[in-house]
């Protein structure tokens, strides 16, 4: 109870003092110090799940159980680790007269709040919660993806907030009617819109109304989960965005919006009997997958090239999702976690080679390993663990996938594998002159904060070769309920 | 419509007003007016919300009444004009479609959205249940207005008064959402809205304009 409350508290508290002290030389310091009290009261928080089960807090209002709490964990220690590396990165950012002392309070504020936000949507047990909790995301971030002011950044960040904000309002509407079925089950005051009550009664709700509500939810929802062809937006503001933002955007916004997807899946699919849910998302997931690989070999700003590497994997993570299963769904929540750790260790090397070179173009970036071997490694060992090289544990989840996808649906196999490849070709065939040959970067005035790279990258190789056995008790857990 | 009861009737009657702003919010040229109408809309929402109220005795919807009254008639208006009188843009809206023709569409969105809503509201057991579909309708007409127009502010009208069908949706449907959602709701558009603010003057002071033909240069390498 108390560390539902802390996980919440820290964050929040972090924003608004981070917002009160302004730019002062501490408050990258207190940025690190409210992620790490968020990530240590989430961990007691998993701690506690994994000995008691799940828990259902504050009048039914906080719900955790094995399928978030994995989440939670996952999203603060990225969220504490982003923090870390954001603390030279922005400092570099400001020495090269990018930013101004405001900015940065406001990057600093926002930045906790967002984190703020993206916890409330995993922790919440009310349907509308969770919805205004996304919303939140969104306009925490609208002023972080415009935070440098250039013309790209502004249009970048208008895209975002307009996309984003039209997509979100097909949610709510979605909600309104998931409310609208559920009330005549559960009454109005109280318990229709939270999810235990929902998924209590699931099997009764009204089909032909569910179904049009999973429609109007997956379009919301998967506008923020970057499905194609909802994709417009992420893209560019992952691109103009100051890196740590991208970082946070990609391991952890699309998550949390796939989340809630597969949340409201559960209950459509004890409404509705029928593969109407299934095939729904794997075809948004193949899609995605497919159209996110051929884009991927046209791309020449590095940042944008990793965002499409995003698209790319949230396609196979809802593919996954669809075809449902104990071993898809479990593959689905282990892809979900080590891209999650790859993806910002990745954009923590970008955003350090992107400094060094002065320029985020693929063209202009070359020979990092003569310069600084850390970053060079960290970017070249980041890019083999997210095209799926073994001994990572990217790796293992789309082998899952992919053995799962050629016994339950044949069909998809071929387009998935040639999908795979082409992203393969494409995304090697730009980093490797990145990492290695004639140099043409420059040093930077502070150390870069390569920590975080290879921790993520540690745990990747770890989660590769061997799950431990309290996370996969949680996955085949989750991975039942999800069903 | 004999047979309903009076509130119900006027109900019906704040629909169709409803459905006739969204309309007129598609073919107004002049971002004044358009303000104008937005809060004609805030009233009409206000009003509807207050009928139902009084109708079916449901306390909560009292407060939801008068969060939408303050919120969409004096709050989100009154912001908008301070922007347009700071940023001191007054000029005509320019559609990217012909009025004509963006009026036809509107029709053919209408009757979609009455398909649309004709099987969910067989199951609705409320008296009002006959205006989702021009709830929907009222959805799908902002939306189609953001798609017709090219500068900010208008896309941001059109942006709330989506807002506005969407809660129409939740009343005429439901009897409206539980307190604590919407007063998250009500929150988020706030903050959406000032953060909007914002951002208009991070762009004028980039482009001089709020054209939004300024930010169409991101795109695909070819």
């Amino acid at each position: 109870m108390i560390e539902l409350g802390a996980v919440l508290a820290f964050p929040l508290a972090g924003g608004l003092v981070l917002a009160l002290v302004g730019e002062r030389r501490y408050a990258p310091a207190i940025n690190v110090a409210a992620s790490l009290l968020t990530f240590v009261a989430a961990a007691v928080l998993a701690l506690r799940v994994f000995e008691h089960g799940p828990l259902l807090a504050v009048e039914r209002q906080f719900f955790v159980d094995s399928f978030n709490v994995f989440l939670v964990a996952l999203t603060a220690f990225v969220g504490f680790t982003t923090a870390v590396f954001s603390r030279p990165y922005m400092r570099i950012e400001q020495e090269h007269g990018r930013l101004s002392p405001a900015r940065l309070r406001l990057y600093h504020a926002m930045y906790q709040l967002f984190n703020f936000t993206m916890l409330l949507a995993l922790l919440t047990n009310n349907v509308g919660i969770l919805w205004v909790a996304l919303e939140g995301a969104t306009l925490t971030t609208v002023l972080l993806v415009s935070l440098y002011r250039t013309p790209a950044s502004l249009e970048a960040a208008w895209k975002y907030f307009i996309l984003c904000g039209v997509g979100i309002a097909q949610a709510l509407f979605g909600t309104i009617l998931l409310f609208f079925a559920a009330e005549k089950l559960l009454g109005a005051e109280g318990g229709a819109l939270l999810w235990t009550e929902l998924d209590r009664v699931k099997a009764q709700l009204e089909p032909t109304v569910l179904s049009i509500a999973f429609v109007f939810l997956l379009v919301g929802y998967g506008t923020k989960v970057g499905l194609v062809p909802l994709h417009n937006w992420l893209p560019d503001a992952h691109a103009e965005g100051p890196t740590p933002v991208s970082a946070v955007l990609s391991g952890l916004l699309l998550n949390v919006a796939l989340y809630a997807v597969v949340r409201c899946k559960v209950l459509v699919e004890g409404a509705v009997p029928t593969m109407f849910a299934k095939s729904l998302l794997m075809g948004f997931g193949l899609a995605s997958v497919v159209v996110a690989a051929f884009l991927l070999s046209r791309q020449k700003d590095v940042k944008r090239l990793f965002a499409y590497s995003s698209i790319e994997h949230m396609g196979i993570i809802t593919f996954a999702f669809g075809m449902g299963g104990a071993i898809a769904n479990f593959a689905g929540l282990l892809h979900m976690t080590v891209h999650s750790l790859t993806k910002s260790a990745i954009f923590f090397a970008v955003g350090h080679a992107a400094q060094k070179a002065g320029t985020q173009s693929i063209d202009q970036i070359r020979g990092l390993v003569t310069q600084s071997p850390m970053i060079g490694w960290g970017l070249a060992l980041g890019t083999l663990a997210i095209l799926g090289m073994p001994p990572f544990g990217v790796f293992a989840s789309e082998f899952l996938i992919l053995t799962t996808a050629m016994r339950e649906q044949p069909w998809a196999t071929p387009f998935l594998l040639a999908a795979l490849g082409i992203a393969f070709a494409a995304v090697f065939s730009r980093v490797q002159p990145m990492v290695f040959g004639e140099t043409t970067v420059r040093r930077l005035p502070h150390r870069p904060a390569m920590m975080p790279v290879f921790v993520h990258l540690a745990l990747v190789l770890v989660l590769g070769l061997w799950i431990p056995p309290a996370l996969a008790a949680w996955y085949r857990e989750a991975a039942r309920l999800i069903g | 419509m004999a047979g309903l009861p009076l509130y119900a009737q006027l109900i019906n009657l704040l629909a169709a007003i409803l459905l006739l702003l969204a309309f007129a919010m598609l073919a107004q040229r002049r971002v004044l007016s358009l303000i104008d109408l937005f809060a004609a809309q805030g009233v009409a929402l206000t009003a509807s919300t207050a009928i139902v109220a009084w109708g079916t005795g449901q306390t909560h919807l009292w407060f939801s009444a008068a969060l939408t009254l303050v919120l969409k008639v004096f709050v989100l208006p009154w912001i908008l004009y301070r922007l347009i009188r700071r940023l001191d843009v007054r000029w005509d809206v320019e559609g990217m479609v012909n009025i004509p023709t963006t009026m036809l569409i509107g029709i053919v969105l209408v009757v979609f959205s009455f398909n649309l809503a004709y099987p969910i509201s067989q199951l609705a057991s409320t008296v009002t249940r006959s205006t989702l579909g021009i709830a929907i309708a009222c959805v799908m007409l902002s939306f189609l207005m953001m798609i017709t127009r090219r500068k900010a502010i208008p896309q941001v009208i059109g942006f709330l008064s989506m807002e506005n069908g969407l809660f129409f949706a939740a009343t005429s449907a439901t009897y409206g959402m539980p307190m604590v959602v919407e007063l998250g709701i009500a929150l988020d558009v706030l903050v959406g809205m000032v953060i909007l603010g914002v951002f208009f003057f991070q762009i004028r002071e980039q482009f001089d304009s709020l054209d939004l033909k300024h930010l169409e240069k991101l795109k695909e390498p070819e």
